[in-house]
């Protein structure tokens, strides 16, 4: 029935967008990345990739039933939390840690706030964020795609890629953040159906590499040499906890960049896109609520 | 007689269990519980400031005037800190270095303060000494259990003790500060399903009822969500739970 009839207040604009349509966009737009992965890293990827699929729908699913609500892994956000969880891990990451993972993302930063449209922050994103500060050994594990050696990471290390194999991806990271150029053509694909707004990613990513710039860094480690596409478009976009003006998107993209390039630059850790959107996230309410966009006419009678 | 103070003694441990309940005193709660032996050593000092406490407080509250009660009681509530510090110091100085600052932070402790304030002030000793006594106890437990909780998923160890160390790698989140947030968060609403499931409906009010000193508020309005012009503890309980 709530599909047929909702109350709401006027302007009423009919549209044919669903959450789930929403979602399988996203999906698609992350699914070349997601494939050239378990090509570049080999079965132990995809292996990955699917025990944190599996687990995130579970658990949504196990949670509904114990909590008698309605059932909603038919909205594919289940899904799309474990795959963007699953990208996010190295390939040598254990499964039983990817599986909690999921579990953390689907019953601890979404069903506990209330489920899809109540997290404060992106779920994928802080369980990986949990899983790198409790098992920091085997988070940080990564093999070099080449030659199936353990390898530190393109920005955990100096190395001597060139600028092709950098936005191709031939070089150690988690399972779906290295191919650059794949993740563009996902963003892209995003934009292009209206999914997401150019806004964040182009702020995010810009603000990175102006700021890499007069730092006098190396431009083509910093753009794609750790999470920043895969973050900056699929993961700081998210609806619920981004910003939902223009002027709100622009602000939490650029402090999303200032953020990523004080934790690379400054910090202890070698990456901090994670960090720098989970911040962000914390911060979207305050800055949607002095971002709030003038209704029609507001103003225009006080004056008279 | 005999049932009050029963009932007065175990208020403390369940129905009023001053850290999943009343919400007091969660500084401590959140920091020292990084292993159950220090939940141990910081309820039990506690514990033994806050008998000590009543106890005197009750003694003298015909003395103490109004007007200067919160003074006074911090003084005695410092005294015997001071005494469980230098004892802790002298016989136990692992627990004084786990502990640290916290120790001498009883002091500021809101559950011995509230406790001095809403009940040893106007009870005899006797009722005085067992609130004390089961507020104390509640204190400990709840810190046990919490210290356990972390020690056993962060450490994989149980009052020092290897448990699950060697097989399953710990989730180390645990015993840092967003893990020891979560798992108090957990606890809290776990004591809140077991009070709904005995038919206890949880307060969920903003006004007098959520307020600590309500009990003890002359000008209390219990079944408003407007806190009063009068309100006598704005300045005491305005959110400030050390």
């Amino acid at each position: 029935m709530s599909k047929l009839l909702k109350v709401t207040s006027s302007p009423h604009i009919r549209h044919e967008d669903s959450t789930r349509g929403i979602m399988l966009d996203v999906i698609i737009a992350l699914l070349p990345a997601a494939v050239y992965g378990c090509i570049l890293f080999g079965l132990s990827a995809a292996l990955v990739l699917i025990t944190t699929v599996i687990t995130a729908v579970a658990a949504e699913a196990l949670w509904n039933l114990a909590l008698k609500r309605q059932q909603t892994i038919g909205d594919f956000s289940a899904v799309l939390t474990g795959l963007l969880l699953g990208m996010n891990l190295s390939s040598q990451t254990p499964l039983w840690i990817a599986a909690i993972g999921s579990v953390v993302a689907i019953i601890v930063v979404k069903q506990m706030f209330g489920g899809l449209g109540f997290n404060f922050a992106n779920p994928a994103m802080t369980a990986r964020i949990v899983l790198l500060v409790s098992f920091a050994g085997q988070m940080s594990n990564y093999v070099s795609p080449i030659d199936v050696v353990s390898s530190a990471t393109p920005l955990a290390k100096e190395t001597t890629f060139t600028l092709k194999q950098m936005f191709f991806g031939m070089h150690a990271g988690s399972i779906g953040e290295t191919s650059s150029f794949l993740l563009i053509i996902g963003g892209v694909y995003l934009m292009l159906r209206r999914v997401i707004k150019p806004i964040i990613p182009v702020a995010f990513i810009g603000t990175v590499a102006l700021a890499t710039l007069i730092a006098g860094g190396d431009l083509k480690l910093a753009l794609f040499g750790g999470g920043l596409m895969l973050g900056a478009i699929f993961m700081a976009t998210d609806y619920v906890t981004s910003p939902t003006t223009d002027l709100g998107k622009l602000i939490f993209g650029v402090g999303c960049g200032l953020i990523t390039f004080v934790i690379r630059q400054f910090g202890s850790l070698p990456e901090g896109v994670s960090y720098a959107i989970l911040l962000m996230n914390i911060l979207t309410p305050h800055i949607n609520r002095f971002t709030l966009s003038k209704p029609f006419g507001a103003g225009e009678v006080a004056k008279q | 007689m005999k049932s009050k103070n029963m009932s007065i003694f175990s208020n403390g441990i369940i129905k009023e269990n001053p850290v999943l309940r009343l919400m007091l005193g969660t500084c401590p709660t959140l920091a020292v519980t990084t292993a159950a032996i220090n939940g141990v050593g910081m309820g039990v000092a506690a514990t033994i400031v806050l008998v000590c406490s009543n106890l005197v407080i009750s003694l003298l509250r015909n003395f103490i005037p109004d007007k200067v009660r919160i003074p006074a009681f911090i003084t005695v509530i410092a005294g015997f800190v001071s005494v469980v510090q230098m004892l802790v110091k002298a016989f136990t100085p692992s627990l004084d270095e786990a502990l640290g600052v916290f120790l001498p932070l009883i002091v500021v402790n809101c559950i011995i303060l509230a406790r001095a304030e809403m009940f040893a002030s106007k009870n005899p000793v006797l009722p005085s000494v067992l609130d004390g006594l089961g507020m104390g106890i509640g204190f400990t437990a709840t810190l046990t259990l919490m210290g356990m909780i972390r020690e056993l998923l962060g450490a994989g160890t149980l009052f020092g003790f290897t448990v699950t160390a060697n097989t399953i790698d710990p989730m180390i989140i645990f015993l840092l500060p967003p893990g020891g947030f979560f798992v108090f968060g957990v606890l809290v609403a776990v004591s809140n399903a077991i009070s709904k499931r005995q038919g206890k409906p949880v307060v969920e009010h903003l006004g007098c009822a959520s307020c600590p000193m309500h009990s003890a508020c002359k000008n209390a309005v219990l079944d408003s969500n407007e806190i009063p012009t009068d309100c006598q503890n704005a300045e005491k309980v305005g959110g400030n739970n050390e």
